[in-house]
């Protein structure tokens, strides 16, 4: 993989339509071995790309979902208590208490559990997606920032543990609210934009071969001028897809109002846009 | 909005790249390319310049579009930069074309300046501000009908206030003697012990404060309690710096919690000044819930609105939004400067649309309705 277009196709052989930009971003974080954050609306395609990629390099998706109260136990390691509570048991049963010996055991490797940043760094080659670093604490992001600096992890009773060839990385944030700075900083930043109509008809009749051109342009002619449209929640590329699956099961073989308001709630997934849309007659000049 | 299938942008840079024979050139010209930038406020420092040099040394510098991208992944951290970089890319590498720029849509309005304009006559007599007992009378009056001398008083003891937070269990945990079994302690205390399993450790949630949203209506009739709102925005955001976002509403809704994270009043309070468009205009405030709850977490969070609920927008619009508000936030509370006043009904169309959905209606014309307005936020009942 040699530029940002040869990674452009060999995205699109997994059904991943990248613009320029994106497939630079993508092409400079391999390269680099820098982590990837990629910014936008729910429904961009984000998190998509770090399946695309993973599927590109042969290589497991290895995920971390971020939410509130995520913790380094979650996202790094545990020790399985259980099992090691079970052998300090059978020790005990065993008359064995050298406890030097017990401790080495204890805290040996086969009672760690590796959470995904541990597993990350332990897999050759993985694509770790952290998706929606947004939601973590901002206590979260410096244990981040941590691993994504050294690709490696310290288990105070174990030592370091090293990736030996790091992880690409990709970080996803739908901006609730700013990602620290210095997170930022060990990142390539990228912007990424609902598609151009084009390139939606083209990820349409790509990821949906049985949707013929003229319904494809419907539906992203319809979908782009819904995102101008004040909603509540504006459809990404995922409910465009699932609407237009939705219109090809019910055989539909172009837009009109009728299918287009039965098939509604694969698109918009709350009540106050389909009053929206539907109350302003939206779809009534669709074949126009 | 700038989109990928947005050509133009970046015309010019082949041919100034072209022109940068040598690498020393090259690196000469994109590091002035990155204190352009960094004049025009994109926070390009030298990291991230080493950054963009590194990403173009993968690249074909002289490719169309590389330049762009690498500057753009290396150089910008959020997209509110973005723009800023498409002029300067453009500008830089002489690829503007005539008529194709957009003017700066940046309109500064000192709204200080038009607050003290007014002030002084309003037949008070002038208060010596030095006394306890002149603070006294201070803590309850109106601020709209403060003098300068009077209002800057309470601004400083503003800026002394402290507020204390609601607080809810936490995903983190603590030693206890209640709650669940805390299996690395356990083991530990079990080593300790040689290997003896008898003695069971327990751990239960810590708590942590809940987050508080401030939203201060910047519109025309707020004019009088906008500035003070935007203090006590500071004293929070002072407080609990990160469980408190502040933001202003009017014509749209503007993030101000970065601005009001500088420690002195006065420097935070011209930041903010200078990143609000929209001072004095109308109100729409259900858009701007709108948005707000659109592209903000108001889950779990204590919401505050201070508004007079002047609302010039559709009314209807308001009422599904307080209502789909309250559903997300813990707790929502309006601060309405009139509601000191004596004789006060909530007449307006939009606070009675709004008053439903709202868990604490409160004053907010004086220092002392301030400082209960402290108390509600640290969990007192109104």
């Amino acid at each position: 993989m040699d530029s940002p277009g040869r990674l452009a196709e060999l995205l699109d052989e997994q059904a991943y339509l990248a613009g320029e930009g994106l497939a630079t971003a993508a092409f400079l974080a391999l390269r680099m071995g820098r982590p990837l954050l990629l910014e936008g609306e729910a429904g961009v395609g984000k998190t998509e790309l770090a399946r695309a990629l993973a599927a590109v390099l042969e290589a497991p998706l290895i995920r971390l979902q971020c939410y509130e109260g995520l913790d380094a136990s979650q996202a790094l390691y545990d020790w399985d208590f259980a099992r090691q509570l079970l052998h300090l048991k059978a020790a005990e049963a065993g008359g064995i208490t050298d406890s030097a010996r017990l401790e080495e055991e204890v805290y040996g490797r086969r009672f760690l559990i590796a959470r995904p940043l541990l597993r990350a760094i332990e897999t050759q080659p993985a694509v770790l997606l952290i998706d929606e670093v947004d939601r973590a604490d901002v206590e979260f992001e410096a244990i981040l920032l941590e691993v994504l600096s050294d690709f490696a992890i310290s288990v105070p009773e174990l030592g370091t543990i090293r990736a030996e060839r790091p992880p690409v990385v990709v970080l996803t944030s739908n901006r609730t609210r700013e990602v620290h700075d210095a997170l930022k900083r060990r990142c390539l930043y990228h912007w990424l934009e609902h598609p151009s109509f084009e390139r939606e008809v083209a990820i349409l009749r790509r990821r949906l071969p049985a949707c013929s051109e003229s319904l494809a342009e419907q539906v992203a002619k319809a979908t782009g001028r819904l995102r101008e449209t004040d909603l509540i929640k504006p459809p990404g590329i995922a409910e465009t897809l699932d609407w237009t699956e939705a219109l090809l099961t019910l055989g539909a073989r172009e837009l009109d109002p009728d299918v287009a308001a039965a098939t509604l709630g694969a698109l918009l997934k709350h009540r106050e846009d389909h009053e929206a849309v539907l109350g302003n007659g939206f779809f009534g000049d669709l074949r126009g | 909005m700038i989109s990928e299938a947005d050509g133009d942008r970046r015309d010019g840079a082949p041919e100034a790249l072209a022109a940068a024979v040598t690498p020393g050139d090259l690196v000469a010209v994109m590091t002035g390319f990155a204190r352009t930038l960094r004049a025009a406020g994109v926070p390009a420092d030298h990291d991230r310049t080493q950054n963009f040099l590194r990403a173009l040394s993968h690249l074909d510098a002289a490719r169309p579009g590389d330049a762009y991208w690498a500057g753009r992944f290396t150089l910008c951290a959020s997209a509110d930069d973005l723009p800023r970089y498409d002029r300067v890319f453009r500008a830089y590498f002489g690829g503007l074309r005539a008529g194709r720029a957009k003017p700066a849509a940046v309109t500064v309005v000192r709204h200080t300046a038009a607050l003290a304009g007014d002030r002084g006559e309003s037949g008070d007599s002038p208060v010596p501000a030095a006394t306890a007992s002149a603070a006294e009378v201070l803590r309850n009056r109106d601020v709209a009908r403060m003098t300068g001398a009077e209002l800057a008083e309470v601004h400083r003891l503003l800026a002394l206030l402290r507020t204390g937070r609601e607080q809810r269990r936490s995903r983190r945990f603590k030693p206890s003697h209640r709650g669940g079994l805390d299996g690395r302690a356990t083991i530990r205390e079990a080593l300790r012990r040689g290997g003896e399993t008898a003695r069971l450790r327990y751990r239960t949630h810590r708590t942590r404060p809940r987050r508080v949203v401030l939203l201060v209506d910047v519109s025309g009739s707020m004019t009088p309690y906008a500035d003070t709102l935007l203090r006590l925005g500071h004293a929070l955001v002072r407080s609990e710096p990160r469980a408190t976002e502040v933001f202003s509403a009017g014509t749209r809704l503007t993030r101000l919690t970065a601005e009001l994270r500088h420690r002195d009043p006065a420097t935070a309070m011209n930041a903010v000044s200078r990143a609000i468009p929209d001072w004095s205009g109308g109100t729409r405030l259900g858009e701007e819930l709108r948005r707000f709850l659109a592209s903000n977490d108001a889950g779990g969070a204590v919401v505050v609105i201070a508004s007079d609920g002047w609302e010039r927008g559709d009314v209807s619009l308001l009422g599904a939004e307080m209502a789909r508000l309250s559903r997300t936030a813990h707790r929502v509370i309006w601060v309405n400067p009139h509601k000191g006043q004596k004789g006060y009904q909530p007449l307006t169309a939009g606070m009675s649309v709004a008053l439903p959905y709202v868990d604490d209606f409160v004053a907010g014309h004086s220092l002392a309705a301030f400082e209960e307005l402290a108390r509600l936020l640290g969990g007192a009942n109104a």
